[in-house]
């Protein structure tokens, strides 16, 4: 195959897809002490992240929402990522997993575990808002404000 | 523009040599993207430029640029009357009455915003009704929404049925003594649809309301006759017309232009300033304070002369063929619906695919070299009306050929194999 469907490949691996057609955490959380929606103008992604913090400790994690397969598949795997993780862990891994999708630290995948199938954004630079999104809606709601956006 | 079910003109269309040549005659139609060659249906957002436009431009600025209507001097002169020759231009072409009509303006945005604050501001106050469509693009929206929020008037909206048409009656029942204005889109950016704005402008002016029409997606696909038609005010975008982007046109019935107060103040709309007192200029400079975007008039005149050169008509029925041949095409795919079937409809083919969100289309169909649009179009709450976030659509344009839709066709196999 063309360079075209290789790039293609590494952008839609597997796992996002599986990720895409089956979410993880994917509800509404009535326990949730944290919440934000997200929206992206550009394509219309908008989803809501709900989170259970109990002494800086992410509890419990969950989303609703629609959008693309880069954005639901990230928006699932962070859901996974994160549960029972600190938020300043949380901070973390969304520094590294930043540098990765925007090319800025591309190699920089150890400790990303099922997140680094997100490297092959970096090629798709109209993409990394939709991987992003779910994770900026996540610091919102951390900061306790209502509304992220991407632009 | 035509009625899909009696369509077919094949005999009347553009000849396989001619396609070529207007290819040709398009620079960036020649270069690649991601190694592939570029299928360019994204003309509903943008055209692409044909040499003769980019020619003019350069030749503007090479040779006879100056500030307008302020010099004694031959290049003021020279560019002054390029500038009004493009006036008239566009006049001939939406068959204006007379060029004092056609007021040059940033775009269709900017050409709304002007009616908005100028006309709206004059004769629309509290409790005062303006009606649009549900499938108004955002620039024939927001304007008005911003008036009735200082005015206190407020926006009655006329609905669509599911393939996307205007209900005639429904508008019609919406009209009463309140209403003050109607600002309708001419041709759907998101669906296509045809409008039919003569019977509009009829309803409107049964109750003696004016009525605008946003022609940004008519003008370029079939013959626009503002007098015919009896709008009061009409708006388009040179960029959408094969013309440079930044200028645009807003035509208004001398009439009602005359009577309006001046949009934005500044140099060339007066005729006298002191400080106790401005008398304003003749139409239409009244509307054209500061120096205008000259090139930009030059450049849309090239544009129409270039689009009347092959034939509106010619034009109308090539893109009716291929907009025919590519509904069949979509309809055939397994999982994709389209968005948009009215009856009457031009050159826009939005769809949606079971279990596949328009961005990832666009996206796997760019790696192909097929450049389309995805999202709401600038129209949310037709989005909404519809009950989807977005559709992934095809615009075409003169240039465009069935090996286009073929490819446009493989491609969205491509996006099905990606994800199955
Ligand atoms: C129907 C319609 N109206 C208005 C506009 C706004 O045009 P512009 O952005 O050139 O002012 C567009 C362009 O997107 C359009 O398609």
């Amino acid at each position: 195959m063309s360079d075209m469907m290789s790039d293609l490949g590494d952008l839609y691996q597997e796992v996002i897809l599986e990720h895409s057609k089956h979410p993880r955490n994917f509800r509404v959380m009535e326990a949730a002490n944290r919440k934000a929606e997200g929206y992206n103008p550009l394509c219309g992604d908008h989803y809501t992240v709900f989170v259970e913090v109990d002494d800086d400790t992410i509890c419990d994690i969950s989303f609703q929402g629609s959008g693309c397969a880069i954005s639901k598949a990230s928006a699932s795997i962070m859901s996974q990522a994160l549960k029972s993780k600190t938020t300043e862990q949380a901070g973390d891994l969304f520094n590294k997993f930043h540098g990765v999708v925007t090319g800025r630290d591309k190699n920089n995948v150890d400790g990303l575990g099922k997140l680094a199938a997100f490297a092959g954004v970096a090629e798709f630079p109209a993409r990394v808002k939709c991987a992003t999104l779910a994770w900026h809606t996540l610091q919102a709601a951390l900061r306790e404000k209502q509304m992220a956006s991407t632009e | 523009m035509s009625i899909i079910a009696s369509r077919i003109h094949h005999d009347e269309g553009i000849s396989d040599t001619n396609l070529r040549k207007i290819r040709e005659d398009f620079p960036i139609l020649s270069r690649k993207v991601h190694g592939q060659p570029l299928v360019y249906l994204d003309n509903a957002a943008t055209a692409q430029k044909p040499q003769v436009v980019i020619d003019a431009i350069k030749q503007h600025y090479a040779s006879n640029n100056a500030n307008i209507h302020r010099g004694v001097h031959l290049l003021s002169q020279s560019a002054t009357e390029a500038y009004e020759a493009s006036r008239r231009t566009v006049q001939r072409f939406l068959h204006a009455a007379d060029p004092s009509e056609i007021v040059f303006v940033r775009g269709a945005t900017e050409a709304i915003n002007l009616v908005a604050q100028s006309y709206g501001r004059k004769h629309i106050g509290a409790g005062d009704e303006i009606i649009l469509s549900e499938m108004e693009h955002h620039s024939n929206i927001v304007p008005w929404q911003m008036l009735c929020e200082e005015k206190g008037a407020r926006l009655r909206i006329a609905p669509i049925n599911d393939d996307g048409e205007l209900i005639l009656d429904q508008f019609e029942k919406l009209l009463n003594s309140r209403t003050k204005f109607v600002s309708m889109i001419h041709v759907s950016n998101a669906l296509g649809t045809v409008n039919p704005i003569g019977k509009l402008v009829e309803m409107a002016h049964g109750w003696n309301v004016p009525i605008l029409v946003d022609g940004s997606q008519a003008v370029v696909h079939g013959k626009v006759d503002v007098r015919a038609l009896d709008c009061d005010f009409y708006v388009f975008s040179g960029h959408k017309l094969y013309g440079p982007t930044g200028i645009g046109v807003l035509y208004g019935k001398h009439e009602l232009l005359d009577a309006m107060p001046p949009y934005q103040g500044g140099g060339d709309m007066i005729r006298s300033v002191t400080f106790a007192k401005t008398t304003y200029n003749d139409l239409p400079y009244k509307f054209e304070a500061g120096t205008p975007h000259v090139a930009g008039a030059v450049g849309l005149g090239s544009a129409i002369d270039y689009v009347n050169a092959i034939g509106l008509e010619e034009i109308a029925a090539h893109e009716d063929e291929l907009l025919f041949y590519g509904t069949e095409a979509l309809q055939s795919v397994p999982g994709l619906r389209l968005i948009g079937t009215a009856k009457e409809k031009a050159s826009v083919l939005s769809f949606v695919m079971e279990g596949i969100h328009p961005h990832d289309i666009g996206t796997i169909l760019d790696r192909q070299g097929i450049a389309i649009r995805t999202g709401h179009h600038c129209t949310q709450p037709l989005m909404q009306r519809l009950g989807i976030p977005a559709t992934a659509r095809a615009s075409l344009a003169v240039y465009n050929t069935r090996a286009e839709i073929d490819a446009l066709v493989t491609g969205i196999y491509k996006v099905k194999e990606v994800f199955d």
